[in-house]
């Protein structure tokens, strides 16, 4: 199993370094003058000459290749080899350093840091629906197969896999929003509080505040969720109004990995069920919810707990989505204003964050694999 | 394993698991040699893929005839030009007991004084040929990657899964975004970007289906009999590797769609005036309060008709998959 795990984390190596390498290169061939887009107007050949000399744009771009204006070129300079933007890039990314934003005139690492939470908390409750309703759905249309039920559920999950995010982000917000405002069932269409609603933060309700350093800094990105922070310190006022924020957004990025979940459940289930241990248990004369649910879930679970893995994936995607349509200010919509933006540093540092959580999301994902089937583990 | 590739849209490529072939691929491509006749037959018998073939008949056909079934230029904006005009009117259907001195508009009109219900019409076309055309881009260059992957083996086979792998290694959505932005917005750069992003999917069903058919008896007697590895692969190889790639299609023209409107909507693909799904529902999303029906009927139509690629390629699969159809 350790070898298992050792060759999979092996064969992650070349996949990060690729990633790290498209980033770097679509970063360099995306349009437009960097100098000119960071300095706006005070731009002229001085100052952009100072400017690439600052952030080292002068340097040929990898190992013999140049890029002059808008014209690439080759250099037979053999300096080149150790004193290029790529190994400049490398060095920085080694120290933790993403660039500074050109529109928020702050480091990339420190606007991540602010909005992670966001995302985080979102991606935590829509996945937390997904489960929930998707293993329930799953397990009510397998328990009597080629029902009307089943017929049912599985109609709900194929509608659910093919509306678009936001259409029915939107659409939750025209229904929870408009047309039951004023009533019981109304929630908040977008934001993450009420305005005017100032949460503590976790520092400042245990008395903290002279803390500094990392242990400050893990302490407020906490605190930036709103529900654990509402819990833990006992703001329970802060805690029901992020919950009401919340669960518009998490319905509509969750819907999508429900209706997986739902269909996976329900077809392991079934294959589950009409295995000969199961009809065992059956002919012994065990109740149908007892043959059901701890004969045939735990095994039939097993596939499932994967899935829900790669589910990570789609609820990145959508968390653009998501983000901006309820006004969540998190790494999707930070995504979508940057690219409004232009602020390609931003996007850079994104997507090479998006992609690294990606690949650890498949990492453990297919050592699970490993741990679940015994087979995989030799291929 | 096979239901992890259900579904359309941005889970289908996220959810194709890391390293591993598809499962059915194989399965599938043996089926591909029972013959056609008794797969439309088997096709007609699912549920789902005849319900897909329903939706899908009537958006061809809202698609040819969106010129006849159009009351209006989906494109002219009508402020100034028809007595009364606003921006935003709501529905109104004479039969349905609409004042008959305001203008018929079925569907109402958008912020710009436009017919809704015509660029309704219209927008399936788009739809359509954007779903269609970027899943062939991305099937021809796929195909190609995967059969020479697969049928080479060696290290060619592994620095192309390499660099498919790191295709995948980053979320659909995210990367057609990044790839937008390097080239431009527009529906044209949209549907390139979507099509590089699925490159991977159809480069690893075909690798997988190439594999379990080179080894089959035809194909060695094919190379015994002095054919070259381009004639085996085009003559013999592909041809049976087809199955599983028609279900994989159906269920990624879906997703395309999909994926092309998310662009569009956030206004990265298709530009206005064009009828486009994503666009109109973009453009009008603040007025959610205010004109609720111009989000509602192209979403409504959206979901559909990617409902429509994905029940057929669902069927599609459970017919060709022969250890489903007992």
């Amino acid at each position: 199993m350790i070898q298992f795990i050792l060759r999979r984390l092996l064969i992650s190596i070349p996949v990060v370094f690729g990633v790290v390498f498209i980033v770097f290169v679509l970063s360099r061939i995306v349009p437009g003058d960097p100098c000119a887009a960071a300095l706006g107007e005070r731009a002229n050949p001085r100052s952009c000459e100072a400017f690439n000399a600052r952030i080292g744009l002068d340097k040929p771009i990898m190992p013999f290749l140049i890029k002059d204006g808008t014209s690439y070129g080759f250099t037979g300079d053999p300096s080149s080899v150790a004193n290029n933007q790529f190994v400049v890039y490398l060095s920085a990314l080694a120290g933790g350093d993403l660039g500074t934003s050109v529109k928020h005139g702050r480091p990339v690492t420190q606007l991540l840091f602010e909005r992670m939470p966001t995302t985080i908390e979102l991606t935590f409750y829509a996945l937390l629906f997904a489960i929930i309703v998707g293993v329930g759905l799953g397990i009510i249309a397998a328990s009597r197969h080629n029902s009307k039920r089943d017929v049912l559920s599985m109609m709900f999950a194929n509608l659910g896999v093919s509306i678009p995010v936001f259409v029915l982000g939107l659409m939750l917000a025209y229904l929870f929003g408009v047309l039951l405002k004023d009533t019981f069932f109304s929630l908040p269409p977008s934001g993450r509080l009420t305005s005017g609603l100032r949460p503590q933060s976790i520092a400042q309700v245990w008395g903290l505040t002279d803390l500094t350093g990392p242990p400050r800094g893990i302490l407020d990105f906490v605190s930036n969720m709103y529900t654990i922070n509402g819990l833990v310190t006992g703001q329970f006022g802060l805690l029901v109004d992020a919950l009401r924020h919340l669960i518009l957004p998490a319905i509509a990025l969750g819907t999508i990995p429900m209706a997986i979940i739902a269909r996976m459940t329900r077809s392991s289930l079934l294959d589950v069920l009409g295995r000969e241990d199961v009809r065992t248990a059956e002919a012994k004369g065990l109740r149908p919810r007892v043959v059901l649910l701890p004969h045939g879930l735990r095994n039939a679970l097993l596939p499932v707990v994967t899935v829900i893995g790669l589910s990570v994936a789609s609820l990145l995607s959508g968390a653009v989505l998501t983000e901006t349509i309820f006004g969540l200010t998190g790494i999707g919509l930070t995504v979508f204003e940057s690219i409004s933006a232009r602020d390609y540093v931003v996007i850079q540092g994104l997507a090479l964050l998006v992609a690294l959580i990606y690949v650890v999301v498949n990492l453990i994902t297919d050592v699970s694999y490993g741990f679940l089937d015994p087979r995989v583990r030799v291929t | 394993m096979s239901d992890v590739a259900i579904g359309g849209g941005q889970p289908l490529r996220d959810l194709v698991p890391g390293g591993q072939p598809l499962p059915d691929a194989g399965a599938a491509a043996e089926a591909g040699i029972v013959g056609r006749r008794s797969v439309v037959r088997r096709l007609l018998r699912q549920r789902s893929a005849v319900v897909g073939l329903v939706l899908l008949g009537f958006l061809l056909l809202v698609a040819l005839l969106a010129d006849v079934l159009a009351t209006h230029d989906p494109i002219q904006v009508l402020l100034g030009v028809e007595p009364g005009m606003r921006p935003r009117t709501p529905p109104c259907i004479h039969l349905l007991g609409c004042a008959p001195d305001q203008a018929q508009h079925i569907l109402g009109s958008d912020g710009n004084g436009r017919d809704e219900y015509s660029r309704l019409l219209f927008g399936t076309r788009v739809s359509l040929f954007v779903g269609f055309v970027t899943v062939f881009g991305a099937i021809l260059i796929g195909t190609v990657i995967g059969a020479v992957a697969g049928y080479a083996g060696g290290r060619t086979d592994n620095i192309l899964m390499r660099l498919m792998d790191m295709l995948l290694a980053f979320p659909a959505l995210l990367l057609a975004l990044v790839i937008v932005t390097v080239l431009g917005k527009g529906l044209i750069n949209a549907m390139i970007a979507v099509a590089i992003v699925s490159i991977p999917i159809y480069a690893r069903v075909m690798r997988a289906a190439v594999l379990s058919v080179r080894e089959l008896d035809y194909v060695t007697a094919a190379r015994a009999m002095g054919d070259s590895s381009v004639g085996i692969l085009l003559r013999r190889v592909i041809p049976n590797s087809l199955t599983p790639l028609i279900v994989q299609a159906t269920l990624g023209i879906g997703g395309a769609v999909l994926e092309v409107a998310a662009l569009s909507f956030l206004g990265l693909a298709a530009q206005p005036p064009t009828a486009e799904w994503g666009t109109m529902i973009g453009n009008e999303r603040n007025q959610l309060f205010t004109a609720p029906w111009l989000i509602i009927a192209p979403g409504i139509a959206l979901t559909i008709t990617v409902l429509a690629f994905n029940l057929l390629g669902d069927g599609l699969r459970d017919a060709l998959d022969p250890r489903l159809s007992q």
